[in-house]
This record gives structure tokens, sequence and C-alpha cells, in this order.
């Protein structure tokens, strides 16, 4: 009897402590997966930023330093990059006819100031973006030649009117580009946030220190109550891509958002251990060369053949892909998406045909009938950043080479290489191409007609080559306009055909490829295919 | 008696076949400075290398071989090759000739104007030489490093741009030094005597005072090959020197090399070898060469 009542009591005592560490057990996964507060984000940033306006910038070196401070119109969730949700706008509606979108502002936000923000500041903003003033530079608005209009009714309703209606408008306006200025001030100086900080967003400015650091702190009236659970974040910036690493290794980083190589990645890997977590991820980023139109011989289309037939992508692809960040062949959208030209197609272009020895054959052809001498000689600009740009440069130079060119190169840092690139005083440049969501809209507006000397005014800001085709414009837009998704990819070929074909205006290199090592206590951030999304940071919270 | 022999004559050997007076000196020094005979050697290979790379590289320093990336040192590549299957013996006897080229310009210029501002500035003295020494002072006052990333970040990247910006920073140094030896050579009786002359100022310095501080300008302008070199080098690792795809030492110290150090040793040990052994060579010479040239030391 002594016994039954032991083993009872036994058994009893061991359901109760299995019981107890269970919930003990629970509670911790869950207290581990609940957001956090606290703590200062660092991270490495590899290059600095041009000027602070995201409107007028196409660099990461902006995004990742400068978008904690700002909110948008609408957002790609952090947590689902195919996913568009609100940000600044609370709903929205889209009128039957696609051509009238309406936007409700939360109500409540206030800048950084403490003044209120209202729908006359998001009207301001995409005037700014869409319809910039003459001397105010506007990276991104040849992606909105559908939009006729930008209204403000009253101080909580926004209303786009459009003069067709586009599939890639809620996509557009998720840009992570188009911060919220304040009217008050664009009203002002159009130029003021170029080199000044005032934002919605989840973090106020703190410092900045050319060639150091940039700080934020906690916004304490940031319109979504809870959030950020940060106290701060502080972006270091260090060129040096061993720098970077070591500063991830020493744990004195705790991420770089952009990439490191695959090398870089095992060396964190073997280094770290279980304190370090790995994202991957396909990457809507490929870097493109833009051949100077304005220059000869450049202005001859044949020699700008040429250039692009002189490259092995296919071989270039095997050979970069293990020692950079560089891996598939495309042409101008995203490889392996919907509108993606398939490679039996992609094969006929000049630049991607299989047999590297004809196609060089046919450049040196190209050349000599342009009267371009062998051992022709000038020189490409390429920006001072390690990867993927510096082994890109050395690969493209030696291509070139084998066609007979003798090609120099001039590396300069961020601010000095955009100079270059938009007063037009390159003969060759490297550029790039990089989507934050993929959408035919966002990834081919770049390549309309630009900004040339004798009409300074381009319908894509972002096109360097200094050159003009109507025909290429007119196929951005009925690409843009046609419904039916066959028809639009009929249109798109068109245009890929004409830019790195025919006319031979700018080419694509290699699409990349991201990996991001980073400290395992970083939590509440999600890789995704591009390095310009998740950097407002509000989800962001360290788990020690 | 034999304490007032010269050493040079103690070292002559009786019945020895007639040699041209440099030769009796390059015998001389190798016998008696045997360290800065080798360094010499070294500088006198490396510049056959430099001469004549064409013949002796087996690639050329351009070309990619991407079945060959990242190889071994093994029979056909004796050192490796890098990231592009480039051939890192090729490159480096290549990177020679930029080692050099460099070194020599930026030595020479940096040596010979700051030879002659401090001179001039010795010579005039007063207010002139206060005024310079001033300057000089300025300039010595920033590290090298500082001074030639400064200049290069004007005047950019590339070989002619990176010359003068190592030039730039030698020239205060160098004019310090031959400045105080210039003062002393300036109350010598016979530049006092040109003065009575009436000689011009242009040919009292460069016939009367010039040659007479040669010692010490050769011994800067040896010195400073190695630091030219060694700066150059610098410059190119940080990414502001010569740029890709031109072969240099310094710049195939970076990018690659950097990425796969711990997989692909040999693409940095080799190129920091040749920059050490080359820095080597022409301090261990130059610092003989002082030793020989210098009086004091020479009697001892």
């Amino acid at each position: 009897m002594a016994y039954r009542h032991a083993s009872r009591l036994i058994l009893i005592l061991c359901l109760g402590l299995s019981l107890a560490l269970g919930v003990t057990l629970t509670s911790a996964v869950m207290a581990q997966d609940k957001p956090r507060y606290g703590g200062e984000l660092v991270f490495a940033v590899p290059a600095e930023p041009p000027s602070f306006d995201g409107h007028r910038e196409n660099t990461f070196a902006v995004i990742h330093p400068i978008s904690p401070h700002y909110s948008l119109l609408l957002r790609v969730d952090p947590e689902d990059p195919n996913k568009i949700i609100g940000d600044l706008a609370e709903s929205w509606t889209v009128s039957k006819d696609g051509l009238t979108y309406t936007f409700k502002i939360r109500k409540g936000v206030k800048f950084h100031d403490g003044s209120l923000l209202t729908a006359k500041d998001i009207k301001a903003t995409y005037d700014k973006i869409i319809f910039p003033p003459a001397g105010v530079a506007s990276e991104r608005k040849g992606a909105y030649a559908a939009v006729e209009a930008v209204e403000a009714p009253d101080d909580q309703t926004v209303r786009f009117r459009l003069k067709w209606p586009s599939a890639a408008m809620l996509s557009n306006l998720a840009s992570p580009w188009n911060y919220i200025y304040k009217a008050e001030i664009l009203a002002k100086d159009p130029h003021w946030y170029e080199k000044n900080i005032m934002g919605t967003g989840p973090f106020t400015f703190v410092e900045y220190a050319r060639g150091s650091h940039w700080v934020g702190k906690k916004n304490p009236d940031y319109w979504d109550k809870g959030r950020p659970y940060l106290d701060g974040y502080r972006a270091l910036f260090i060129r040096d891509t061993g720098a970077r690493v070591n500063a991830v290794r020493g744990e004195r980083a705790f991420i770089e958002f952009r990439s490191f190589n695959p090398a870089r990645r095992d060396d964190l890997v073997k280094a770290l251990g279980p304190r370090i977590t790995v994202q991957e991820s396909a990457w809507d980023c490929a870097l493109w060369f833009t051949p100077n139109h304005e220059r000869k011989p450049f202005d001859d289309p044949r020699v700008r053949r040429a250039l692009t037939l002189a490259l092995d992508r296919w071989e270039g692809s095997k050979v970069l892909s293990k020692i950079t960040i560089v891996k598939e062949v495309g042409g101008v959208i995203v490889p392996g998406t919907p509108f993606a030209t398939p490679e039996a197609e992609l094969v006929k272009l000049a630049g991607y045909w299989k047999d590297p020895e004809a196609s060089r054959k046919e450049a040196r052809r190209l050349l000599r009938e342009a009267g371009v001498p062998d051992g022709f000689s000038f020189t490409f600009l390429n920006r001072a950043i390690p990867e993927p740009y510096e082994p890109l440069g050395i690969w493209l130079l030696d291509q070139w080479r084998k066609v007979g060119l003798n090609v120099t190169q001039k590396t300069l840092e961020t601010g000095p290489f955009y100079q270059d690139l938009r007063g037009g005083t390159f003969d060759v440049s490297i550029d790039f191409q990089c989507g934050f969501i993929v959408e035919p809209d966002l990834d081919i507006y770049k390549f309309q007609s630009g900004p040339t000397t004798a009409d300074p005014k381009g319908v894509s800001d972002a096109n360097y080559g200094r050159y003009k085709d109507p025909v290429l414009d007119e196929l951005y837009v009925k690409q843009s306009r046609a419904v039916d998704s066959e028809e639009r990819k009929k249109y798109i070929r068109q245009f890929e055909k004409r830019l790195l074909d025919e006319q031979a205006h700018q080419f694509i290199t290699l699409w990349w490829h991201r990996i991001i090592p980073h400290l395992s206590k970083v939590k509440g951030w999600k890789v995704t295919p591009s390095h310009y999304l998740n950097q407002q940071l509000d989800t962001v919270w360290l788990s020690e | 008696m034999a304490l007032n022999k010269p050493l040079d004559a103690v070292a002559e050997v009786p019945g020895e076949a007639y040699r041209p007076g440099w030769v009796r000196a390059v015998v001389r020094f190798s016998r008696r400075r045997r360290l800065g005979a080798a360094g010499a050697a070294i500088v006198v290979l490396m510049s056959l290398c430099a001469i004549s790379a064409p013949l002796i590289a087996p690639y050329g320093p351009l070309e990619t071989d991407f079945a060959a990336q990242l190889r071994r040192p093994n029979v056909d590549h004796w050192l490796g090759t890098d990231a592009f299957g480039r051939d890192l013996l090729s490159r480096l006897i290549y990177g020679s000739r930029t080692a050099l080229l460099v070194g020599f310009t930026s030595a020479f210029l940096g040596a010979t104007l700051g030879a002659l501002v401090g001179v001039a500035s010795a010579y005039f003295g007063g207010r002139i030489d206060l005024g310079i020494q001033r300057i000089v002072d300025i300039f010595l006052s920033f590290p090298i490093i500082i001074l030639a990333l400064a200049v290069v970040s004007i005047l950019g990247t590339g070989v002619f741009n990176v010359i003068m910006a190592i030039t730039v920073p030698m020239i205060p140094n160098s004019s310090r030094v031959v400045r105080s030896s210039a003062l002393a050579v300036r109350e010598m009786p016979y530049v006092d005597a040109a003065r009575a002359a009436g000689f011009g100022h242009r040919r009292i310095i460069f016939r009367h005072m010039l040659p007479n501080v040669m010692a010490p300008y050769l011994i800067m302008l040896t010195a400073y090959v190695g630091q030219a070199i060694l700066l150059e080098a610098s410059l190119s690792f940080l990414g502001l020197g010569v740029q890709e795809p031109t072969a240099a030492w310094g710049l195939m110290l970076r990018g690659a090399a950097v990425e796969f150090a711990e997989t692909a040793p040999w693409m940095a040990i080799f190129p920091g070898l040749a920059i050490s052994l080359g820095v080597f060579a022409f301090n261990l010479f130059g610092d003989s060469l002082r030793d020989a040239l210098d009086p004091k030391l020479r009697t001892l």
C-alpha cells in the first residue's frame, strides 16, 4: 500500500516537473521569438551617400543609413516581398477604369520637428518625384510616365490620376526611394533634402561623420505605436570588404545589408559557428555598362555592338560566380521570372551567342568597318566598390582586349563617380540597375531616352548613355499599357532587342546573387531579392 | 705612417691589372660593404627583370586563363595564378617595371628638387631661408603617406599622378637634409671667392654648391627609391595608385588577394615578398652608400 502511494506520488511529481519544464521551455522559446526592446544595431555600409535625397540618388549607400528616418506612402511587406502594404496610407481604392488611385492618410503622424503630416506633404513629395522643377534631378521619374496629376483634395486624402491604367502603379508607389518630405521645406528649397534630414520615420537623425558613421535614435513619436524596438542604430562606413567582414567576425558590426561573396560567407560561418546566421536570395540587381553616345566612336552603333559582342557572358557567369557576387546570364528582366527572356531567345541577341569566337570575329569586323583601329584606347569608368565592380571591371577589360581594344580603367569613389556619370565626362562607364520588386515598368524605365547636351530634359534621368530613342520610349509605354501578359512580353522583347542588339545602347553584364551572413542576435529582418527593401529597421530587434 | 695612409690605398692589390676607376670603386665597395653589395645585386637583378620582362616572363601580364583560376604554384605557373587565372610570376616581373619606374622617377624628382630648394635656401639665407624653412616645416609635420594621399585625391589615380603624389612629400625632406650640408658649404672660401669674383647666384649654386652636397643627395636618392616603391604599393593597395589591369605589386595585394587570403595565400605572399625584397635591397644599398660616402664613417 505504502509502495502504491509512493509510486503515485512519484508519478504526480514527474508529471508536475514535466509540466513545469514544458511551460518554462515554451515560455523561453516564446520569449526568444517575442521582440525585445533596446540596444543599438550596428551595421556596415560599403559606400557613403553622394547626397541625402532618396529621390535623386540610386545607391544603397543612401538607402541603408537614411531610410530609417523616413516613411513611405506604401511599402513592401517586410515579411513578404511580393506583398504591398500601407505605410502612411491607411487604406486605398482604385477606380474601376484603373485611372484613379485614392489613398487615405493616417492621422496624427508627426515629422521629427513635431509638425503634423498631411496629404499636402505627400502631394509635394510626389510632385517633386514625377514632375521635378528645373534643375532638380529625379532618378525614377521615368517610371511614372502614366501619372497625369497628383492631388490632395483634403488633409487626409491623396489622389493619383493616370493617363492610362498601369499595372505597376502600386509597386511604384511602394518604392523604398520615395521618402515622404515636408511640403513647406520643399516649397522653400527643393534641394534642401540633399543635405538635410526631416522625415516621419522610426528613427530621428543624430549625426553623420563623413568617412566614419551615421547615427539614428528611436523616434518616440513614431506613428506605429510599440515600434521601433531598437534604441537606435549606427551605420559604419567601411569601404574595404575585408574590414567589413572582420567587423562582423569581431562582432563590432552585426550585419551588412548588401552582400558578401561565397568565400566570405564560408569564412564567417567557420569562424562564428552558431553565432552567425546566413540568409541568401536571388537578387534583382545587375551591372551594366554604358557607352557615352556623345563621344566618338561610341556614337556609332557598330562600335557599341562590338563592345557587347566581345563578351563571353556564359563563361563569365561560370568563372566570376566563383569569386564574386554575380551569377545569372539574362536580359533586361530578372532571369527566371515570368517576363524574362528564355535562354533559347536570349542566345540570338548580340553578346549572348554561344560561340564566343564567332562573336568576337564579328566584333572585330564591326570595329574595322567603323574605322576603329586595332589597339584603340579608351577609358572605362568604374566605381570604387570591391564587390562586384572591381572583378567585373577586370573581366570587361580582358574581354575587350580580346577584340583588340586597349582599355584603361579609372576608378572613382561613389560621389565623384556619379559626378562624372551625370556630367557625361566618360567614354564607357559601369552602371547598374537594381529593382526593389520584379516589375518590368520598374526594371526597364531607366533605359528610356536620357538627358543629352542638346536636350537636358530626358524621359529618364537615370539613363546616363546620353541618347534619345523615341522608338524605345514608345515600346516602354506600350508594354506598360499592355493588359494581356503575352502582349506585354512581346513588347518587352522588342524593347530588349532594340536596347541590347539593334541600337546597342547599353549592356547588361551578369545578374547578382545576394548572401547576407549576420550575427544570430539580429532578429526581425528578412532577406529579400532587393538590398533596398526592409531598411526602415522598425521591425528589427536584438535578442541579446 | 700606416695610420695616415687612406683606406682606399690599403685595399689596392699590387700588381693587379689596370681597371677603370668606376670598376675599382665597385670592387672596393663590394669587398668592404657586403650587405650593400647584396642590396645592389638585387637592385640590378630587379632592373634586369624589368628591362627584359617580355623576354623572361612566361605569360603576358594581362593574359587570363579562366581554366586556371586560383591555381597553387605548379610546373606551369611557378608562383600560382590569381582569381582571373593570370600568372603571378609574369605579373611580378612586369610589376617590377611599375615599381622601378615610380621608384626611380619619384626619388630622382623628389631628391633633386629638394636639393635645389635646400641649396637655394641655405645660399640666400635670411628671410628667404626663414620663409622656405617654415613652409618645409608645415610639410614635414604630415606623415608622407598622408601627404601622398592628399595629392592623389586632388590629381586622381594613374602612374603619372602617383609619381607626383610621391614626389611632392619627398621634396621638403630632401631639402632639409641638403640644406644642412649646404649651410657648411656656403661658408667655404671658394664660395666667398666666387662671390668676390662677381659670379651670379645661379652659377654659384649650380657650379660651386650643388656639386659639394652630392654625398647627402645620393644617399637621399637611394633611400627614397625604396620609400617610393613602398608608397606606390601602399597607394595601389588602397586603390588610389596604379589601376587594374596594370601589373603592380601593391595592386596585386588587394581585391581577390584579400578575398582569398586563406584559400589562396600565394596571391598575397609573393607580391608581399617582392615589395619587401625590393625595399630591403634599396635600403641596404642606400645605407652602405651613406657609410661609404660619409667622411666620418670612412675613416673608422
